[in-house]
């Protein structure tokens, strides 16, 4: 749609101190305020125009704070497209960042084309007549290009998973329309509620299933996000060189980042892990020591992984107990160091305490076990229907943005069910889904769904 | 040799459900206008099924009602039966079905042409047009009778260049044996038209005496008395029921052994046929596991005993149509009266067409209905009235109309076949329509009337009526919201008793209403109106409050989509001094020459990168406008 409020990220991708998510259209400040917490309440739209405010981006689903922002506020039409600007500039790192475009995606706002922004500059008479030429050109290449990006998916695995789904879809729509069209034909059954429940739950799980396998895709890409944690001197330096020294480290200091965080990038068997605050497990800091259970959960949270350190030859502790706690539900694996030393541990109790997690036991002086917790991570990668030799996966802002629509699409559409809503009225919603799925791969053409009509259904005079 | 014959500002060609509309409406706001029809006795004649409305097709009917056509007025006076399809559905799927009876339909048509003051109707057949300097002005007909005019609308049906096709045989011939218009299709392809071959089919007709009734389901009308348009006031009470019954296997088989003697199978018939109304040679043969289909038998009218056998649309053989109707329990004995059998006629590429269905290549020209490629006697008369009005305001010198795919189901067939043509004949069906919640068949009125008074169709007396119900609505819905309703034992008995939960607190009244289980009816209990309300206007109100969330999402489409509805593109845009158009949307954009941006986005083939340039080629020449100034 050409006159949408546009959001993209606007600094280049990979590591930088700041990094700013874009947002242009007359729905900007409308949007940003969904996500925006001011201090003291403050809303975008009440702030003076070209003026810079602290807050935090929420998800509005979950109340969670995503990201901690400055956010410029500008009206247009003295902006650089002339419509209202809204500039979010996040933290540093294509995580973060990401999440801020995903929200805003989700909540209203469209990723914007290449060159939309200098195009819209342009149409709102910005850009001086002469470079009119150029516009075009741009818009041509870059969409020709995106086109054959979008080309090659469809080749892919990806492009059949969402034709198959949206076939699912097309045969419900189909039959819900039958009913709606020839009312008094009697070979088609009356799609119910119950029915279409359960059609919608398999097209929600699948949705699902690709999203998580986005997730992977974004891993691939920017590394597993790994967090050692444990008591002083249960090993977690020697876990961190033993990994590192095994696996051909990749140390990167990037340099002018505010946080002056060393993060070293391992590859494990083909899952590239992100170790991530390791200067401070160099100091032999432990993070639960420091901060306590309820705010290093809040850090924890933020990894994909966690490696949870505990001394073979030592009892456990309340402090082993209290960092079990705080990685309740996330992805663990135990290890247990320092097994060429004697027995103090009570392993039934660490069992029991990792009935949830993956447990291993090393004895990284010697060497042993290594390869048993590189299994164990590879295989907590690995899980489900992902297979590492076929690395079908969703990676593409746009497409992640496009599914997690679809999938808001189902909920509605699930949640109208539920509600006892008309079955042609709830049918909006799964439409909606079906349209959402084909713009991933460039197909909403509507014609499709009265030829299906035909083929599905016996109809006429 | 010709002769002179009269003038007038709009000459309706044709006499069907679309030129009907067309020369009523063209008269009716003031434009001088003559119809001319092959036949005077086959005035909106229905040539197949003798019904009228279904899903899609009812809210048709409604809306040409709300803007001042006859189309509902005519069957609510002249139906066996009446029936609101869907009822146990949303209401935005809702639909009137009336059986008709053909003849009175016909007669009372017929009477009302003959009685409208600005309308002169007449027989003939008209075999040219005079088109000069790109403009039509008039017509010419078979027997040289010259007739000028400002504008012409062709509604000329299956005539063109119709042939029937029954077994083996084959002849010329318009609908039911009338006569086709051969040379007429010619002349339109000498002033440059594309045309194409469609096919469409008719089932056979038998007499009701010989049917056993007794091994069929019977099919009444509604208890309740309906009606399509807005101003019936009579309504009719003594219904006439249809019949339901089946194929079988021996059917079925017959239909095999014979496929051999098909036209359709044998390569005679060439026309491209609609996949909604397939023949039951193409049921059996596409749907081969289906062990039965259903077959209606519906009275064609209250004086005669003709029933029309839905449901068996062929054009099989004469013998064998026979036999295969003698395998349908309560068929066993039955007479034939009449064969069914297939048409092919010419229609015109309607992507030939502006939205107003003024011809792109003629000016002054209009066509309507099934020259368009439609099927359906609504679609046509949809069409019909859109392009009697246009061709009347044109002829007055006051701006047309162009109805949006958000204001009516008429806008979005008329934007479908304008913007995508059609390779089949087209049908409207409700998921056609993407903002469906929108246009509902009971809100008709609210979407249409103001335009239908704007254009002069409507009467000051039924639009006052209308303000008022508007008004009504808006005060019931407002007294509602600010109603709350308490907890009290009563409230909590009649949630009960409807199986929703109890009330922990108070809730305003519309918040109640919301609640799946709710009707108006049950909080009326609680909190009654001051006044009792008309039902249309309860009607209104309680589909307006309880899908208040999903109307608001289908409003916000509309809206997000007004931008481009908004940007126009001028007629005279030159595609090929754009740069940088991918050559398939250049050749579609150069075909179609659409109107808005919103339009061209619509066509197949033209992607969104097509639609940026073209975006910016249109800025550019603005700003290039501005800064010459």
């Amino acid at each position: 749609m050409e006159f949408d409020t546009i959001a993209a990220i606007s600094t280049p991708m990979g590591e930088g101190a700041i990094a700013i998510v874009r947002l242009s259209g007359d729905q900007a400040f409308e949007i940003a305020d969904r996500l925006f917490r001011g201090v003291g309440g403050k809303r975008l739209k009440d702030v003076a125009s070209h003026t810079i405010h602290y807050g935090h981006i929420m998800d509005p689903k979950t109340g969670q704070i995503a990201e901690e922002v400055m956010v410029s506020a500008m009206k247009g039409p003295k902006t650089f497209t002339k419509e209202d600007v809204i500039e979010i500039n996040c933290h540093g790192g294509l995580v973060s960042v990401n999440r801020v475009l995903q929200l805003l995606l989700n909540n209203g706002a469209r990723l914007a084309e290449p060159g939309e922004f200098t195009k819209r500059a342009f149409l709102n008479g910005r850009i001086d007549l002469s470079q009119a030429e150029a516009v075009m050109d741009l818009i041509r290449a870059k969409t020709d290009r995106a086109m054959n990006m979008a080309l090659g998916q469809m080749e892919g695995r990806l492009s059949k998973l969402i034709q198959k789904l949206r076939q699912e879809i097309l045969e419900i729509l189909a039959h819900v329309e039958v009913n709606i069209d020839y009312p008094e034909y009697d070979d088609v059954e009356e799609m119910t509620h119950h029915m279409l429940m359960e059609k919608a739950s398999y097209v929600k799980k699948e949705i699902e299933k690709l999203l998580q396998t986005s997730q992977q895709g974004k891993i691939l890409r920017e590394g597993l996000s790994t967090v050692i944690v444990g008591r002083p001197n249960v090993g977690k330096s020697s876990l961190l060189n033993s990994l590192v020294h095994e696996n051909k480290a990749i140390v990167t200091d990037i340099p002018g980042t505010t946080r002056d965080v060393i993060e070293e990038y391992v590859n494990v068997r083909g899952v590239p892990l992100r170790l991530v605050d390791t200067a401070g497990i160099r100091e032999t800091e432990d993070i639960v020591e420091r901060i306590g259970v309820e705010k290093s959960r809040q850090v924890l949270k933020e990894a994909d992984l966690i490696l949870l350190v505990l001394n073979y030859s030592d009892e456990l502790t309340s402090e082993d107990e209290n960092i079990f706690k705080a990685v309740e539900g996330m992805d663990v694996i135990v290890i247990v160091n320092k097994t060429d030393l004697d027995q103090k541990i009570d392993m039934s109790r660490v069992r029991e305490l990792s009935k949830h997690h993956k447990l291993v036991t090393t004895s990284l002086l010697e060497d042993q076990g290594v390869d048993d917790l590189e299994e164990a991570i590879a295989s907590l990668f690995f899980a489900g229907s992902i297979e590492a030799g076929d690395m079908t996966y969703v990676s593409n802002t746009r497409h992640i943005a496009l599914l997690n629509q679809a999938q808001n699409a189902i909920d509605e559409a699930m949640q109208g069910v539920e509600m006892g809503t008309p079955i042609d009225i709830v049918q909006i919603d799964l439409t909606r889904t079906w349209e959402l799925l084909g713009e991933i791969i460039g197909d909403s053409v509507h014609e499709s769904l009265i030829d299906q009509l035909f083929s599905q259904f016996c109809l006429g005079k | 040799m010709t002769y002179e014959a009269g003038s007038y500002d709009v000459i309706v060609v044709g006499a069907g459900h679309a030129g009907v509309e067309a020369g009523l409406a063209s008269a009716r706001l003031g434009a001088k206008t003559l119809m001319i029809t092959i036949n005077l006795d086959m005035v909106a004649f229905m040539p197949c099924n003798p019904s009228v409305g279904g899903p899609a097709k009812g809210i048709v009917v409604r809306e040409i009602d709300a803007l001042g056509g006859e189309m509902g007025k005519n069957i609510d006076k002249t139906h066996i039966q009446m029936r609101m399809l869907n009822t146990g559905k949303g209401p935005a799927v809702r639909a009137l079905r009336a059986q008709a009876d053909k003849f009175t339909y016909q007669h009372e048509m017929k009477k009302t042409l003959e009685n409208e003051p600005n309308l002169t109707l007449i027989q003939g057949m008209v075999e040219r047009l005079i088109v000069e300097d790109g403009e039509c002005r008039g017509v010419v007909t078979q027997t040289g009778a010259v007739y000028h005019s400002k504008a012409v609308v062709i509604t000329t049906g299956t005539f063109l260049r119709g042939e029937i096709i029954l077994g083996e045989l084959k002849y010329s011939s318009g609908p039911n044996n009338q006569q086709p218009s051969i040379k007429l299709s010619e002349h339109l392809q000498e002033l440059g038209f594309d045309l194409v071959r469609f096919k469409t089919g008719t089932p056979p007709r038998v007499n009701s005496h010989s049917i056993d009734y007794s091994k069929t389901e019977i099919q009444p009308g509604d208890d309740v008395p309906r009606a399509f348009s807005y101003e019936t006031t009579k309504y009719i009470t003594d219904q006439l029921p249809c019949w339901l019954t089946y194929t079988n296997e021996e059917t079925h088989t017959l239909i095999d052994n014979n496929l051999h003697r098909s036209p359709m199978y044998s390569g005679m018939i060439k026309g491209t046929g609609p996949r909604y109304c397939p023949s039951i040679e193409d049921k059996v043969v596409r749907f081969n596991d289906k062990p039965r289909h259903q077959i209606f038998l519906e009275p064609e009218g209250r004086n005669t005993q003709e029933v029309y056998v839905q449901g068996l649309s062929t054009s099989l053989p004469e013998d064998v149509q026979q036999k295969i109707l003698r395998t349908i329990p309560g068929l066993e004995n039955v007479q034939m009266m009449r064969a069914g059998y297939a048409i092919e006629y010419d229609s015109i590429v309607p992507t030939q067409l502006w939205p107003t269905l003024e011809t792109k290549k003629v000016k002054n020209l209009y066509t309507a209905g099934q020259i368009n490629g439609t099927s359906g006697y609504e679609e046509a008369a949809g069409q019909g009235l859109m392009a009697g009005m246009n061709a009347g305001l044109k002829s007055l010198d006051k701006e047309e109309v162009i109805l949006s795919r958000s204001d009516a189901y008429i806008g979005v067939l008329i934007d479908d076949l304008v913007t995508k043509g059609t390779n089949e004949p087209y049908r409207l069906l409700t998921s056609r329509a993407e903002y469906r919640l929108l246009l509902r068949h009971d809100n008709a009125d609210l979407r249409l009337t103001e335009l239908g008074r704007k254009v002069g169709l409507i009467s000051e007396e039924r639009y006052e009526k209308f303000l008022l119900k508007k008004q009504a609505i808006e005060e019931e819905k407002a007294r509602l919201q600010g109603i709350i309703i308490k907890p009290s034992s009563d409230v909590q008995e009649m949630i009960k008793s409807q199986g929703g939960s109890e009330l922990k607190d108070g809730i305003r009244a519309s918040d109640l209403l919301k609640r799946p289980e709710m009707t108006y009816e049950h909080i009326q209990q609680v909190v009654p109106a001051e006044s009792t309300l008309d039902e249309d206007v309860t009607e209104q109100v309680e589909i307006q409050i309880k899908y208040e969330g999903y109307i608001e999402k289908s409003l916000q489409q509309v809206e997000r989509l007004k931008k481009m509805e908004n940007k126009k593109i001028p007629e005279n845009i030159d595609y090929d001094d754009i740069n940088g158009l991918a050559s398939e949307a250049r050749q579609k954009l150069k075909e179609v020459r659409p109107l808005s941006l919103a339009q061209a986005s619509r066509i197949s083939g033209v992607n969104p990168a097509d639609i940026s340039i073209l975006l910016v080629y249109l800025e550019q020449g603005r700003i290039a406008r501005v800064s010459a100034e």
